[in-house]
């Protein structure tokens, strides 16, 4: 019952109220002025303007602008800090709390649950895709389902890269929190009503565009296309003001003694990550936007039927959506580097490298974007040297690769969940790389683009880059965040059951697209002899939903379990495995000093921090 | 912590920033955002030059240049207020602020009553004719030239209040000489969406031939 009570007066739900009054504000006073002025019924303007006021309402209720507001009327609110008085500790986490760790598990408990919806999306038309013909749901009803699944995996893997960082990254250089604690709560409570409107499209007519929103289908849709751009676009401004908290934290707060090159490698692919982010999400952000302007006010910019250029849409937005799959990637390469030398007991096989080659990778990767449009009627004279650049990434990548073999080998490696974890990614990010340079070449890209092939390579890199390397982090870090440890027998079997799964998915998928089997398509021709991949396909799937709810059960289970006793159970060198867990408020006793290397295992080499440094003068 | 009492440093922590160091931290961040930002206004450049080419719609030149001209005057001021309160000038300094509020907005009124003509009038002085004809459904010329003004003007707009919130926070005695970040957060700022309308100006009214 109080649970209930603490639920019902929570950030979430006085933001979702905001959010439906400042939405119908917006919308009938749109309405109201489109009225007067007798213009015809249109709903797309005051969709527009509803969606922006909502996302402001849901601030304003939710508490997230209070502090900046008083600013402004020349209050000077001191930053709240610690656990909530006269109310549960766990109240914090459904309030608006400015601690970087409570953020970071804010973004990774909503990421997992938007996981969670986006994958039963995923099983509902797998289930379709099964039989050849349509057997329970409609075309409109597919285009929604396999649209939504797009673009809520992409937010969800979005918070789980916003989870890492804002926990880990001022957690493993030192600092007791990032920069703008309030621009960091900000960060997180605007990814919250975007993920509602995508949601609400589905409701309202669903769309058909796929996550991509290509003109001209998305301007001629019905409505729920608007209320998708607009979630889209409005999810930017939580990734730009995340970004800008990363990269300072790693300016600004770094422990004495830490040299960029003596970061753990983590923090390195969450920068190049940041990176990107901070600058690549407005030209995505502005293709969305004109798109929504063109539908709500008749404006032209990609419609070919009045003077405009759909291509220059393809330009803008994969100039943002080839390199965020960095985003994804980078932390969850970060994470492989991070976790092999504490399981090889070997250090990490060229350091400056694999922290290099992140930022190699993310720099090679905005100028890539046109592979995506080899098959879209682009100018012939940019294909060339698209294929030339997007064959250059295979390098970075591959010192990646190469460092990670170098560093397992003759290593003393102990095999516990999160080292799974991390050898099932390496396995299944490899079938993704391999496959990526048949793409990038145009002669091969010709007859795979629109097929199921270009499905099994994006999965492979997306489960390899990310998804796995997240779950080896979640299991690696969950008695650091919990205190208590998780079920080591679930989580193996959480392995044995996810990767082997994902394997038969992943080369079913491709072997259906050199069959012939098109992509985004409901419905296949049974003389495609695809349809005994498709069960095993479905089949796959639905073992990997297993899994992940296996997982699911083993982290709340776990939670109930008794504190651990060792305070660092992987043996590991790096900082945040020297202070108490779960991690005190501001994070450390004292300011450490780093006086080693992160990763010289089994060297004899002095530690790489030292937690008690004699005490500075003056604070 | 910037604003710490005793009790707060007994407290365990790890690295913090100074009050100095605060600072820096949000000039950098704030910086961070400008370039996030050029990526916004270059890739609005991009959409101009790929769907005007190496023309451009006829516009109103003389309010053109009016305009633009009245921007970079705020932006004097701005920059006059801005060195009154780091010599400790209080007075001055809020009087050029709200000179700079003013001639933002008078550049604001300029664009969206004027050029964009929201309330379709018509009118000259001295034989010229001061009201903008396009329309935003005015084909791939309204699209764009709406587009990258309006989406100018709402900085420009959010400019303006950050200069009253800043002359507010100045008559509550917020500022000091050495204590002044919002004062030069928002004249970063200003400058900031004044050199972004010293691109897009050329690229409006200047560049390619008139149609
Ligand atoms: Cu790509």
């Amino acid at each position: 019952m109080k649970t209930l009570k603490y639920w019902l007066i929570s950030g979430y739900t006085k933001g979702l109220i905001g959010m439906a009054i400042f939405y119908a504000l917006g919308f009938y006073l749109i309405q109201a002025m489109r009225n007067a002025s007798g213009a015809e019924y249109d709903p797309n303007p005051g969709v527009m303007i509803g969606a922006i006021f909502s996302v402001i309402g849901f601030l304003l209720f939710a508490g997230v602008l209070t502090d900046w507001l008083k600013w402004i009327v020349g209050k000077r609110p001191p930053l709240k800090h610690g656990p909530p008085q006269g109310r549960p500790e766990w109240t914090r986490y459904i309030n608006v709390d400015n601690n970087h760790k409570v953020i970071g598990i804010q973004y990774g408990i909503t990421g997992l649950f938007v996981f969670l919806v986006g994958g039963l999306f995923a099983l509902t038309f797998r289930l379709e895709l099964s039989q050849p013909g349509m057997q329970f749901l409609t075309y409109k009803g597919y285009n929604t389902l396999f649209s939504a699944h797009g673009i809520v995996m992409i937010v969800s893997i979005l918070l789980g890269v916003g989870a890492m960082s804002n926990y880990l990254v001022p957690l493993m250089v030192g600092a007791s929190d990032m920069p703008f604690p309030r621009l960091n709560a900000f960060s997180y409570w605007v990814s919250i009503p975007p993920i509602v409107l995508v949601l609400a499209a589905m409701v309202v007519g669903g769309w058909d565009t796929g996550w991509v929103g290509y003109p001209t289908l998305s301007l001629r849709g019905a409505i729920g296309t608007q209320l998708f751009l607009l979630g889209f676009y409005l999810f930017g401004f939580s990734s730009i003001a995340s970004s800008i908290n990363i990269i300072a934290t790693v300016a600004f707060m770094r422990a004495p003694g830490m040299s960029l090159f003596r970061m753990p490698i983590f923090v390195w692919g969450a920068l190049s990550a940041a990176l990107i982010q901070l600058t690549a999400t407005q030209t995505v952000g502005i293709s969305l936007l004109l798109s929504v302007m063109e539908r709500s006010f008749g404006m032209t910019f990609f419609d070919p039927a009045a003077g405009g250029q759909p291509i220059l849409y393809q330009h803008l937005f994969w100039f943002y959506s080839h390199p965020v799959v960095y985003v994804f990637v980078l932390p969850g390469l970060g994470v492989i580097s991070e976790l092999l030398p504490v399981f090889a007991r070997k250090t990490l096989f060229g350091y400056k490298w694999i922290a290099l080659s992140s930022l190699g990778i993310a720099l090679v990767g905005f100028l890539v974007w046109a592979h995506h449009m080899f098959v879209s009627g682009m100018a012939d004279s940019l294909r060339i040297p698209f294929m030339v650049t997007t064959l250059f990434v295979a390098i970075p990548t591959g010192v990646k690769f190469f460092s990670w073999v170098a560093t397992l080998w003759e290593g003393k490696i102990s095999f516990e969940t999160p080292m799974l974890f991390v050898l099932g990614a390496i396995s299944v990010f490899l079938i993704g790389g391999i496959t990526g340079p048949i793409l990038g070449t145009i002669p091969s890209d010709m007859p795979l683009h629109d097929s199921y092939w270009i499905v099994g390579h994006f999965h492979a890199t997306m489960f390899g880059g990310f998804v796995f390397p997240y779950f080896a982090a979640i299991y690696y870090w969950y008695p650091k965040v919990t205190g208590r440890m998780y079920n080591e027998k679930l989580g193996k079997l959480h392995f044995w059951l996810m990767v082997p799964g994902f394997w038969v998915m992943s080369f079913g998928q491709m072997s259906a697209g050199i069959a012939g089997m098109r992509r985004r398509i409901a419905d296949y021709d049974p003389a495609l002899g695809v349809t005994g991949t498709q069960i095993l396909i479905t089949i796959a799937a639905f073992v990997i939903a297993w899994s992940v709810i296996i997982f699911v059960y083993n982290l709340i289970a776990s939670a109930r379990r008794a504190p651990m006793t060792n305070p660092n159970p992987w043996r590991s060198r790096a900082p945040e495995w020297q202070t108490a867990s779960p991690v005190p408020e501001l994070n450390y006793d004292e300011t450490f000093e780093v006086v080693g290397g992160p990763y010289d295992y089994g060297k004899g080499t002095p530690a790489y921090v030292n937690m008690h440094p004699a005490a500075v003068p003056g604070d | 912590m910037s604003v710490g009492t005793v009790e707060d440093h007994a407290e365990h922590h790890g690295v913090e920033l100074s009050p100095e160091q605060q600072v820096k931290a949000n000039r950098f961040g704030l910086w961070l955002f400008f370039i996030s930002e050029i990526f916004l206004f270059t890739a609005l450049l991009v959409a101009r030059f790929f769907l005007w080419g190496n023309t451009r719609p006829e516009l109103n030149q003389v309010v053109g240049l009016i305009a633009t001209s009245v921007l970079l005057i705020s932006s004097f001021f701005v920059y006059r207020g801005e060195t009154a309160i780091e010599h400790g000038d209080k007075k001055r300094f809020m009087s050029n602020f709200l000179w700079a509020a003013l001639f933002g907005t008078l550049f604001f009124i300029g664009v969206v009553v004027l050029e964009w003509n929201i309330f379709g009038l018509s009118g000259e002085i001295a034989g010229i004719e001061i009201f903008g004809t396009l329309k935003p459904t005015d084909g791939v010329f309204g699209g764009v030239f709406f587009a990258m003004t309006g989406i100018h003007a709402l900085h420009v707009l959010s400019g303006i209040l950050l200069l009253l919130a800043a002359w507010y926070n100045g008559r509550k005695n917020n500022y000091s000489a050495t204590d002044n970040w919002g004062v030069e957060g928002t004249a970063l700022y200003w400058h900031y969406v004044d050199v972004v309308w010293v691109f897009f100006y050329p690229a409006l009214y200047l560049i390619g031939t008139a149609v």
